[in-house]
């Protein structure tokens, strides 16, 4: 019964050979008790079906690869595209799917069991879409987001400064206005798809100090005066590069600007309150996997004459894989590794802590 | 030439990377809190109507299942692959168990009739009892040719091209239309549906008229604010309002009545350990023990 399916054979294949080359060989979860479609409703069980297989058949076969040969996988995220996901959350009328958060967070969190790097750059591209699809002008919203939501143009978004990470209201670039162009100077560091994306969402001073100091300026890649740094080596997320973006004298439109001047660091922070929640669901999906992972090889991996299963020692992944968990074959070192940053970034747990702390002792 | 339309049964069955597991009574297999999905060869039949929608040579595709309401999670997945509407034969789920190839024929043949479809297209058999009957069944009841086990579909003219995978290698017969072809697994690659296409679907049951609301129309205040209210938005008309009938076998006057009942389900016994011989002298007298030769 099993012999002879094709495309299945490749997913029945990882199953039965899951024993053997347990990097990219695995299936996703069907255990009751952790289903993660339990609590959704029809749409998002659909959804989340799609996400997932799409996960299984396009992403999880070569996210080792990515990871290794630091690849920005291109056309498997405009199939991902085609498919909807390139704007998940932005509006219809310009291309987008017009989901909600809730739907959202589903889909990302099915989709960063196949790879959770590509996964958490889609959803900054994502962040960047609906930035302007929320806060853009008709004109804007119908030039910038069609392109952003087919994934024909890749965008990045642009806040933090070699200065500032989450002081990020004292940023330092400058905008300056001359005639119906703003002159933009400074820099910006650890950029997700900086040097890759065509569209830039700059953070930057039109004003005076402070938050309201601060505008949001979409910059086109190959504007004279924008350049990129060096390609970072970094211990994950390697399917995106990351690189500092720099503008010397860079002259961008004034009809570029999101929103009015001042508006800019409210933008930013809508922004990250969704892109956060993405990140959050990209590491669930990172656990589920390294869960399902850790419970086959609990099950193969025999010491003392008993399957491991049977000894609970400990709670971490990769600790339960034992010294095979530290090598790059399998595959739970690289959850382990691309989800680490999520520790960090759109708002580090200190931050985050300090908003959920501010949140309860206002109650 | 786009005069022919499509009948595709779709089955529900535990989707085939679970764990299957025996239920302690042995009167079949756990399926409580069990994933299932679309049978994977239902699957190919959908995306096979699907492109022949798309080659303009089939005008409309009707997805079709017979079992508890569960069943329209299955026909939901065929429309946000591209069937153009739905039709659930609402069996409960006691009873639905007791369903075999011979009642689904019934109903299946039945409803080719009353829609007046000229092509019915089955999966090749279910991963779940592997009876590879239905679609023949269904042929045999309508008195219609049939293309089973097809790896390639060619329409020309009034007759359909079938290229089958047979034990003997690849079989190519031409059958007039009306026919029943059943997809095998080089039929094609199915399509993943798409978010949009997922929206489209909406359920609509005759007896109740009972009808969903659309996505947006469930959201609060907050969450709207950054999205357009339905009634101004041009794209709500564009995105296809896809239906989903829900009829029951006894309005098609196909009776369910099964001949075949199941004894018991057990688990295929686990493997013994062989025995070593040293000579083939050893080895000719142990076949003879056991009786084999």
């Amino acid at each position: 019964m099993w012999c002879g399916y094709r495309n299945l054979g490749v997913r029945l294949g990882r199953l039965c050979s899951s024993l053997l080359a347990p990097a990219n060989t695995r299936h996703r979860s069907l255990t009751t008790c952790i289903d993660p479609s339990m609590g959704l409703n029809e749409e998002q069980k659909e959804f989340q079906k799609v996400a997932f297989d799409f996960a299984a058949r396009e992403m999880a076969p070569n996210m080792a690869e990515w990871d290794q040969k630091e690849v920005f996988p291109v056309d498997v995220m405009r199939k991902a595209a085609q498919l909807g996901f390139g704007g998940v959350y932005v509006r219809t009328d310009v291309g987008g799917s017009g989901l909600s958060r809730l739907d959202t967070s589903v889909i990302f969190e099915a989709l960063a069991t196949g790879c959770t790097s590509t996964t958490a750059y889609i959803s900054i591209h994502n962040m960047c879409a609906w930035m302007i699809d929320s806060f853009g002008s008709d004109e804007q919203r119908h030039k910038f987001c069609p392109p952003l939501c087919t994934m024909e143009k890749f965008a990045s978004y642009c806040l933090t400064e070699p200065g500032s990470g989450s002081d990020a209201a004292s940023l330092l670039t400058s905008a300056k206005r001359h005639g119906d162009h703003y002159i933009l100077n400074g820099s910006k560091a650890f950029i997700s798809g900086g040097g890759e994306s065509d569209i830039y969402i700059v953070m930057c001073r039109t004003g005076g100090p402070g938050p309201k100091g601060i505008s949001c300026i979409v910059v086109e890649k190959g504007t004279p005066g924008l350049s990129f740094g060096k390609k970072e080596k970094k211990v994950g997320w390697n399917s995106q590069p990351t690189r500092a973006v720099i503008f010397e004298d860079c002259a961008v439109p004034v009809a570029h600007r999101i929103g009015s001047e001042g508006q800019g660091f409210l933008i930013a922070m809508k922004g990250l309150n969704g892109g956060r929640i993405n990140i959050a669901s990209c590491s669930l999906g990172a656990a589920h996997a390294s869960i399902i992972l850790t419970r086959d090889h609990l099950k193969v991996r025999k010491q003392f004459g008993a399957p491991l299963a049977n000894n609970q020692i400990c709670n971490q992944a990769l600790q339960m894989h034992g010294g095979y968990g530290y090598l790059k074959d399998y595959a739970v070192q690289q959850y382990m590794r691309d989800s680490r940053v999520h520790q960090i970034l759109e708002g580090s747990n200190e931050v985050m802590r300090m908003l959920i702390s501010r949140s309860l002792l206002q109650e | 030439m786009a005069e022919l339309r499509a009948l595709v049964g779709v089955k529900r069955v535990i989707d085939f990377a679970v764990k299957i597991r025996v239920k302690p009574d042995k009167s079949g297999v756990v399926t409580d809190g069990v994933k299932h999905s679309m049978n994977p060869f239902c699957e190919i039949a959908v995306e096979e109507a699907v492109r022949l929608k798309e080659k303009k040579l089939v005008k409309e595709v009707i997805a079709v299942s017979c079992g508890p309401s569960q069943c329209q999670e299955t026909i939901r997945t065929a429309l946000a692959m591209g069937a153009d509407r739905g039709i659930h034969v609402e069996v409960p789920a006691a009873e639905a168990e007791r369903l075999g190839p011979l009642q689904v024929a019934r109903v299946l043949a039945k409803l080719a009739e009353k829609e007046k479809v000229n092509l019915v297209l089955l999966g090749k058999q279910a991963i779940d009892d592997d009876c590879n009957q239905t679609g023949q069944m269904t042929a045999g009841l309508l008195d219609w040719p049939q293309g089973t086990f097809a790896s390639q579909v060619t329409l020309e003219g009034d007759k359909l091209k079938v290229e089958r995978e047979i034990d003997g290698g690849l079989e190519t017969i031409r059958l007039k239309l009306p026919a029943v072809v059943t997809a095998d697994l080089r039929l094609n690659e199915p399509r993943y549906a798409t978010l949009p296409n997922i929206m489209g679907a909406e359920v609509q049951s005759l007896g109740t008229g009972l009808q969903l609301e659309l996505p947006w129309a469930r959201l609060g205040e907050a969450e709207r604010g950054l999205r357009q209210p339905l009634s101004q938005s041009s794209h709500v008309q564009k995105a296809k309002k896809k239906k989903i009938e829900v009829i029951k076998a006894g309005d098609l006057g196909v009776d369910l009545t099964s001949k075949i009942s199941v004894v018991s389900v057990e688990d295929p016994p686990q493997r013994t350990a062989g025995v070593k011989v040293e000579t083939t002298e050893d080895l000719v007298a142990k076949l003879r023990e056991v009786g084999r030769i």
